[in-house]
């Protein structure tokens, strides 16, 4: 029983004509650098979390410069001083106004007569000084060291390790001695030499810092770029005849960039912490100015009766610190998948 | 490696010298005057002390009286404490200091491994998960929050421990856990990450398939090879102590030379400041080389060599 099938050209269906050639196509995007890490960064709910708490402490602490400035912050109200936490609505004991003395709940607000319509949401200190504003200029403060240690940690720091490692040598002998010499005295002291040579102050602390901070830096990039150097790209380009600054910012730096990234998301909270620590013991910030430290030291001294002025200082610095260690633990996995666990 | 040792005790003295100047001329820079009533002193009076304390001589001379006066341990009078010698003030208050630095590295350390190691055993699980967080929040929290917070709930509140001052070791546990919270967390990070790596390695799976008990895994082969890199770690250890002492000793009124230096900062005391900053340095410089040493001793594979770094 034979049949023949008759077959017409009508009765295939052409595929797409692509589709064979697509074999071969890797489906994923190509991703680039630091495209693949922010993917993995993603990942890390714990530093997004941090990620976004920065940005936004960032975004209040420098939106706030035209409502808190010298003048808000000099300004006292004795009448309203060493008030609680108060926010209209809440019912919750201690943040409605009211503060245990001697094991009761006291409505401060009242026994001080103060207007009904007039409240602090994070009380106030022994002067009447809104709380919440002086925490937003501290954390100001904080975010401002911060960004110089950076800054300093991502010039100095990283044109000193480059230059040191790329001339190596008798050069960077010497440039390492230095190191040497800079890093075997705490930083500690060379921050308090700093201060008492210069005057306290946001500068002072700001010298020191940027003097003290780099050299962790310094040393990671020095040690990287001996491993670079030795690298056929940088060989090509040398061969070339490309100017040793151009490859150093063509090539190196770009190689560079995990390390510079990581390493300084660990001088920062190094950073904050320096500055609370000098304002704490009384040779950093004074006033009128204010920190997390001097507001920590203040809190410090009435934490047995008015314990929110401690308290709400040093949440803030922990969150902040807190933050800024995750993003870092993050960002180390994300951009150095290897030391990952 | 004897050629290495006199290179680095080189280094050392010269790095102590820069630091002994640079000290010195910066305390010249410094504003203000060591005696606080200066307005109501007679121009007579105040040349009789300028003559007492040596310095109505030229800068120089100071600067080559104060570096002889070091080589043989005399770090010159301190203003504040009615003439003593920094030397012996130091001396009466290195002892507190001291046993406060040994006692908070232990705990750290020893807590930090025991921490670390559960973590990485449990790796994944959330025994890990809670060590991690908690390590992350130790190493955030300012010790002197960390020191505030103490003293007031369990030395106030329940009077567990003394709330200040200096005396028997119950004076010293809640300082001890201030100051050690930092490198405890930094071990327990530490030894988690070097502890996962060798847990994952061939010899492990031997001594698994030998049958030996997980304990002993862990004691025998896992901990001991993780423990070595953790020598490192002593040098900036030390340093995050003394920076610690300062405002630890202060809030705990510990008679200790962190507490002395804060002090002497504060009165424009330059022969204390000068001759703390010199025991600091020192005793860095000093712990950097033993922990080079012995990182070389115990770690064949790390070659002290005088080439390099």
């Amino acid at each position: 029983m034979e049949e023949k099938i008759k077959l017409s050209p009508e009765s295939f269906e052409a595929l797409p004509k692509a589709a064979e050639l697509d074999n071969e196509k890797i489906a994923a995007p190509s991703l680039t650098f630091v495209q693949d890490a922010w993917r993995r960064l993603k990942m890390n709910k714990g530093a997004l979390i941090s990620l976004f708490v920065i940005i936004l402490m960032m975004v209040v602490a420098f939106g706030s410069t035209p409502f808190i400035n010298h003048d808000s912050l000099v300004k006292s109200a004795p009448q309203y001083a060493n008030l609680p936490a108060k926010i209209p609505g809440v019912p919750i004991n201690g943040l409605n106004g009211k503060l245990k003395v001697s094991g009761e709940w006291v409505d401060e607000y009242k026994q001080n007569n103060v207007p009904n319509n007039k409240y602090f949401v994070l009380g106030t200190d022994y002067l009447g000084h809104s709380l919440a504003q002086r925490i937003i200029y501290g954390t100001k403060i904080s975010l401002i060291v911060a960004l110089v240690a950076t800054f300093f940690d991502l010039t100095l720091g990283v044109a000193y390790g480059i230059i040191s490692g790329w001339r190596g040598g008798r050069v960077d002998n010497v440039m390492q001695r230095i190191i040497e010499v800079i890093s075997s005295v705490p930083s500690l002291v060379i921050v308090v030499l700093m201060l008492i040579v210069l005057k306290p102050g946001m500068t002072s602390i700001i010298a020191a810092i940027a003097i003290s901070s780099w050299t962790t830096m310094a040393r990671m990039i020095r040690a990287e770029t001996l491993q670079l150097k030795s690298q056929e790209y940088v060989l090509a380009a040398r061969t070339l005849g490309e100017s040793p600054w151009k490859i150093a910012w063509k090539h190196l730096v770009p190689n560079l960039s995990s390390i510079i990234i990581i390493q300084t998301m660990y001088t920062i909270p190094t950073a904050i912490f320096f500055e609370a620590f000098l304002s704490f013991i009384g040779i950093g910030i004074s006033a009128p100015q204010t920190s997390l430290g001097v507001l920590l030291n203040d809190g410090q001294k009435n934490f047995q009766f008015l314990p929110y002025q401690m308290w709400y200082p040093a949440i803030v610095l922990c969150v902040l610190m807190i933050a800024f260690n995750l993003l870092g633990d993050g960002l180390r996995d994300a951009f150095d998948p290897k030391t990952r666990r | 490696m004897r050629k290495y040792l006199l290179k680095r005790v080189f280094y050392m003295i010269l790095t102590l010298f820069l630091v002994a100047t640079i000290t010195f001329f910066l305390m010249k820079l410094m504003p203000g005057t060591p005696y606080s009533n200066q307005q109501k002193m007679t121009a007579q009076q105040i040349q009789i002390m300028n003559e007492q304390y040596g310095l109505n001589k030229p800068m120089w001379m100071q600067y080559l009286i104060y570096l002889g006066g070091m080589l043989h341990g005399d770090l010159g009078v301190s203003f504040q404490f009615s003439n003593q010698p920094v030397s012996y003030l130091i001396a009466s208050r290195i002892g507190a200091s001291a046993q406060l630095g040994i006692q908070a590295m232990i705990f750290g350390v020893v807590l930090g491994i025991i921490i670390g190691s559960i973590a990485a055993v449990h790796r994944n699980t959330w025994i890990d998960t809670l060590c991690t967080v908690l390590s992350i929040i130790g190493k955030s929290v300012p010790n002197f929050v960390l020191a505030v917070l103490l003293q007031f709930y369990i030395a106030l509140k329940l009077g567990w421990f003394p709330i200040a001052d200096w005396g028997n070791f119950s004076y010293t546990v809640l300082p001890t856990i201030a100051l050690g919270v930092g490198p405890l967390a930094e071990t327990a990070r530490f030894i988690r990450t070097g502890m996962v790596d060798v847990l994952n390695s061939d010899y492990i799976e031997l001594a698994k398939a030998k049958g030996l008990s997980r304990y002993g895994i862990v004691y025998h082969h896992a901990l001991r090879n993780s423990l070595i890199p953790l020598v490192t770690l002593i040098g900036p250890y030390t340093v995050a102590l003394m920076t610690g002492s300062m405002v630890i000793e202060n809030i705990f009124s510990i008679p200790g030379i962190g507490e002395q230096f804060v002090k002497s900062i504060l009165t424009n005391d330059y022969p204390t400041i000068m001759g703390v900053t010199m025991l600091f340095s020192a005793g860095l410089v000093a712990i950097i080389l033993i922990t080079d040493i012995i990182y070389g001793m115990i770690d064949p594979r790390i070659r002290l060599s005088g080439s390099g770094d």
